[in-house]
């Protein structure tokens, strides 16, 4: 793990930091994805026995989108947290 | 019952000894009306609550210890407030934590480190520590807290408190600030088990805002409670931890023992894996749940040139260094070429320490360790190497990668410092977990 790909990683996560701060956690995701690494060994001593795909599925446990509150009751409350807003929409720039 | 004069002595006492514990961020300023409402309900008549300060309180502010949500006001009650305040309770503050609970002594809060109350140089533990000081401080009876990997029962081991983590699935997460949603739990610090066994009473359930939460049939069928307790003592005698944990933890041995428990030694394969399956799991889950803190809906907006720049900005200034860390850790766990060779096999080597576990329990009804490996440490002492921050979970990670509910018993002291024992259960089982630390404690049922 290098600097540069350091940057890169922060890039997909949508967080700006600095040269300095990307170098050190480099040296330190080292360290710490060495010892996580540890988790390939399991397999080896697995015993008890074999997962498939289907061992990791979930299934859905949305409820249906139904019986709605009355429109508008929490609108004032919820758009009074957000950063900046027009009428009773959340404003955002341009996008494209 | 509390009174109105002892709810004015308790604001009394805090702001007496917040000043150098820094363990409320805020005292709200209603409390005294809440006060009046609650008064009259059964069972808590009015006692006072301190919550953590990722648990939304509906018309408060709520910061998760971050900037980035510092002017942020909760707007809806969290399921455990709910209940905590039909039960009778008043909401008296919000207490610090690590950011976005990330962190085992509260020095990633934002908003400054609280000070174990046994030793002012010392941390409380994290990343409950402000609620865990507050309880061990004898500020307040009562406080939550949430367990993403030891979040309370470290905290309480260190400030000498209870400090109880149910079964994942007991306790409505809804309105609790989601860190590691597979992991995360809701849980009370207290001074004595009865009073945590009580709040857990109140606030358990099934929940309809947490498909999470489960009803009591899909628990494992009760069975007789033997006294059995198993010790994995290659794990407890492992290195890094301390002599006199050690020491602590084999007199409490022979202390069940006396109590008329049988005590087995145990030898588990897989629960060494659980601290390196856990920081793969965490940051992966971290990275996805915190990807709402956009600027755009709620919390800091800091302006770039572009829509995407206002993330990056936003994003890079609202979080602490912790946080970006484990964010951008995450990020690498779950990218493409590496998916496998990390958050695939800590799925496979999750389950094989949850069954391994489970099949523990079919022969004895509670395992027993030191809740940490050392007692509190001095302010700044390990926070220059993350991975020695993150060892101080290795017996405490296990509950919530199996889902387990376990408590953190005070054991007694190392010099003036605090210690605690930690008891794990099977699934569902908070029942025998609650009789032995009872019976350890010394309290009357």
């Amino acid at each position: 793990m290098d600097k540069i790909q350091v940057l890169s990683l922060a890039k997909l996560a949508r967080i700006k930091i600095g040269d300095q701060e990307a170098e050190n956690l480099s040296h330190e995701f080292e360290s710490i994805l060495k010892y996580v690494g540890e988790v390939g060994e399991v397999g080896k001593l697995n015993q008890l026995e074999k997962f498939s795909k289907e061992d990791f599925l979930v299934r859905n446990v949305m409820r249906k989108d139904s019986e709605g509150h009355e429109s508008g009751l929490y609108t004032e409350k919820i758009l009074a947290e957000a950063p900046a807003r027009e009428g009773d929409y959340i404003k955002v720039k341009k996008i494209l | 019952m509390a009174t109105r004069e002892q709810i004015q002595a308790t604001l009394e006492v805090i702001k007496a000894k917040n000043g150098e514990l820094n363990a409320f961020l805020e005292v709200f300023d209603d409390v005294l009306e809440q006060f009046e409402v609650a008064k009259d309900k059964a069972p808590l008549f009015g006692m006072p609550i301190a919550i953590k300060d990722n648990i939304l309180f509906d018309g408060h502010k709520a910061s998760a210890g971050s900037k980035i949500l510092e002017n942020y006001t909760a707007t809806y009650d969290a399921t455990v407030i709910k209940k905590l305040k039909d039960a009778g309770a008043v909401i008296i503050g919000r207490t610090n934590c690590d950011e976005f609970a990330m962190g085992s002594s509260t020095e990633n809060s934002a908003y400054g480190v609280t000070k174990n109350p046994y030793d002012l140089e010392r941390v409380a533990g994290g990343s409950s520590g402000g609620s865990a000081a507050a309880v061990g401080a004898n500020l307040v009876p009562i406080a939550l807290g949430s367990d993403t990997g030891g979040s309370i029962r470290q905290p309480a081991a260190l400030c000498g408190v209870v400090g109880f983590k149910p079964t994942y699935g007991r306790v409505s997460r809804s309105g609790l600030m989601a860190m590691s949603s597979s992991l995360d739990q809701i849980g009370p610090f207290a001074k004595t088990v009865g009073e945590a066994e009580m709040i857990y009473k109140i606030i358990a359930g099934v929940d309809p805002l947490d498909s999470t939460t489960v009803s009591e049939s899909v628990y494992p069928e009760v069975k007789k409670f033997n006294k059995t307790i198993g010790i994995p003592k290659s794990f407890v005698d492992s290195e890094g931890v301390s002599e006199e944990v050690k020491k602590n933890f084999y007199e409490a041995v022979e202390k069940f023992k006396v109590l008329g428990y049988t005590v087995k030694e145990i030898d588990l394969s897989y629960i060494q894996y659980a601290l390196a399956v856990y920081y793969i799991v965490m940051p992966a889950e971290v990275s996805s749940n915190l990807a709402r803190f956009d600027g755009v809906k709620f919390g800091l907006l800091r302006n770039g040139e572009n829509g995407v720049e206002d993330y990056f900005e936003t994003r890079g200034e609202g979080f602490g260094p912790e946080v970006r860390r484990r964010v951008i850790l995450g990020t690498y766990v779950l990218s493409s070429g590496y998916h496998d060779a990390y958050y695939g096999k800590a799925l496979e080597a999750r389950k094989l320490i949850t069954e391994e576990l489970r099949k523990l329990f079919q022969e004895v009804d509670l395992m027993l360790t030191p809740t940490t490996p050392g007692p509190a440490w001095k302010v700044g002492e390990k926070s220059e190497d993350p991975l020695e921050m993150y060892l101080e979970d290795i017996f405490t990670v296990h509950a919530n990668i199996s889902g387990c509910p376990a408590i953190s018993l005070p054991s007694g002291f190392a010099g003036k410092l605090p210690l605690g024992i930690e008891l794990t259960a099977d699934l569902g089982r908070e029942d025998n977990l609650f009789i032995a630390g009872k019976e350890f404690l010394g309290e009357k049922d």
